[in-house]
């Protein structure tokens, strides 16, 4: 190929202007790319091209590049888009509301069950307390049924205890059962024993005088009734009570004599 | 980096290839919309829109069917014309034609826009209004042979030998 001729035709200038058919623009394409003459020839009047309009440049302005960066969100930092303004959306809003009153709603009843519960468990408390009182006061019926029948019994001897000089005040009853050799003292009218003391009772023959041990008043404070039954085997002509250390003695004090009483024959 | 492999990122949508090119050429293609809008503000609005152009149709650059400067140059004096004919000029290619843009830029106290003028008369030093004219109509205005053979009233074999030899001026031109 004559590249000489080729450059001289000025077909390479209508090339650098677009002037020619795609079948012409293909095949100086290739042959530019066999020749590098001729691509330097395209490439040098190309560059007075490029001079030219270049001299007819305004003055471009700053930052004209982003600008297009922009145009075609090229721009690194990240483009805040304004959310449309929600329209306040009711049916949300009430569906909240009604979320909330029932929660609410819940967690009332909750605690109201809570303070019924407990209050059943106080309620079941007292009533188990009530009963149990019942049953006491049942248990202490029967007791004191008992007690009277014991009393009544026609074989029972009522003996009257007075009171002595160390508590003139005193006072005391023996019910005595002498077929069923029994004994019940009622010491209601003594006052409590001193710490470390206990009251004994004693059956008593008068001539010559002899005392026969026949108890002690244990838990004197504790017991309610003050109504100690004993046994007493004893031919007794008189009961005494007297105070005597805690365990009790062989023979009475006499000094401590708190009452005495004689059995009516 | 090589003018072939800078396109080819290009067309990979590579911006830095992109914005790289853009600085090769966006004064050129500036330039060439100026000599068609003459007015700095537009026809910097108008290089914009065309390199927004260029970016989103850059598939469509083929590089065997011509350089990657007379694609981008096509795409630039088509938007300047379309911005010309939009503006309620209604003008025809040779109302268009009818001021050259070397008249005008010689005479640059009556433009807005500033325009190297002792640069581009030196380009110009030497060349005949017949090579002006030639070259803006073939290069910057899109003029087909035949079209600037009727506008120039020469024979159309004459417009490529014409173009030849002022671009061999010009080329002589730059280099001084």
């Amino acid at each position: 190929m004559n590249t000489e001729e080729y450059i001289s035709s000025g077909k390479l200038e209508l090339y650098v202007a677009g002037l020619l058919s795609e079948k012409e623009n293909i095949q100086i394409h290739n042959d530019a790319k066999q020749y590098p003459e001729l691509n330097k020839e395209i490439e040098a009047i190309e560059a007075s091209i490029l001079a030219l309009s270049k001299a007819a440049s305004p003055t471009m302005a700053d930052g004209s590049f982003n600008n297009i960066k922009h145009k075609l969100n090229l721009a690194k930092e990240t483009k805040v888009l304004q959310l449309p303004k929600q329209k306040a959306n009711w049916t949300a809003y009430s569906g909240w509301a009604a979320a909330v009153i029932i929660s609410a709603g819940l967690f009332w009843m909750y605690t109201q069950n809570q303070n019924l519960e407990s209050q059943i468990q106080i309620v079941s408390q007292e009533k188990i307390n009530l009963e149990s009182q019942i049953e006491n006061a049942s248990n202490s019926l029967v007791e004191s049924e008992l007690l009277l029948n014991t009393i009544r019994d026609k074989n029972i001897a009522v003996v009257a205890l007075g009171g002595q000089t160390i508590s003139p005040t005193s006072y005391a009853k023996a019910y005595w059962n002498k077929v069923e050799k029994k004994v019940h003292i009622d010491a209601k009218g003594l006052p409590e024993p001193p710490d470390g003391f206990v009251y004994q009772v004693w059956s008593l023959k008068l001539n010559p005088l002899t005392p026969t041990s026949i108890g002690l008043l244990e838990d004197f404070k504790g017991d309610e009734n003050k109504i100690f039954a004993f046994a007493n085997p004893n031919e007794s002509e008189a009961f005494g009570i007297t105070l005597e250390p805690a365990g009790g003695s062989k023979s009475p004090n006499l000094e401590q004599l708190y009452t005495l009483g004689v059995a009516s024959t | 980096m090589q003018l072939e492999t800078l396109v080819i990122e290009f067309q990979k949508k590579d911006p830095l290839a992109f914005e790289k090119l853009y600085s090769m050429y966006s004064e050129n293609i500036c330039g060439v919309i100026n000599t068609i809008v003459k007015n700095s503000e537009l026809s910097q609005e108008i290089c914009q829109d065309v390199f927004v152009k260029i970016w989103n149709n850059s598939d469509k650059y083929n590089a065997s069917k011509g350089r990657f400067f007379t694609w981008i140059l096509n795409i630039a004096r088509n938007a300047a014309i379309d911005e010309v004919r939009s503006k309620s000029y209604k003008n025809t290619k040779k109302n268009l034609s009818a001021d050259y843009f070397v008249g005008i830029l010689e005479d640059s106290t009556n433009l807005d826009n500033k325009i190297d003028a002792i640069g581009i008369k030196k380009f110009l030093v030497h060349l005949k209004d017949k090579c002006v004219q030639i070259i803006e109509l073939l290069y910057f205005k899109g003029y087909t042979q035949k079209e600037a053979s009727e506008e120039l009233d020469i024979p159309i074999g004459t417009v490529k030998t014409r173009n030849r030899s002022c671009i061999s001026q010009l080329r002589k031109n730059v280099l001084n």
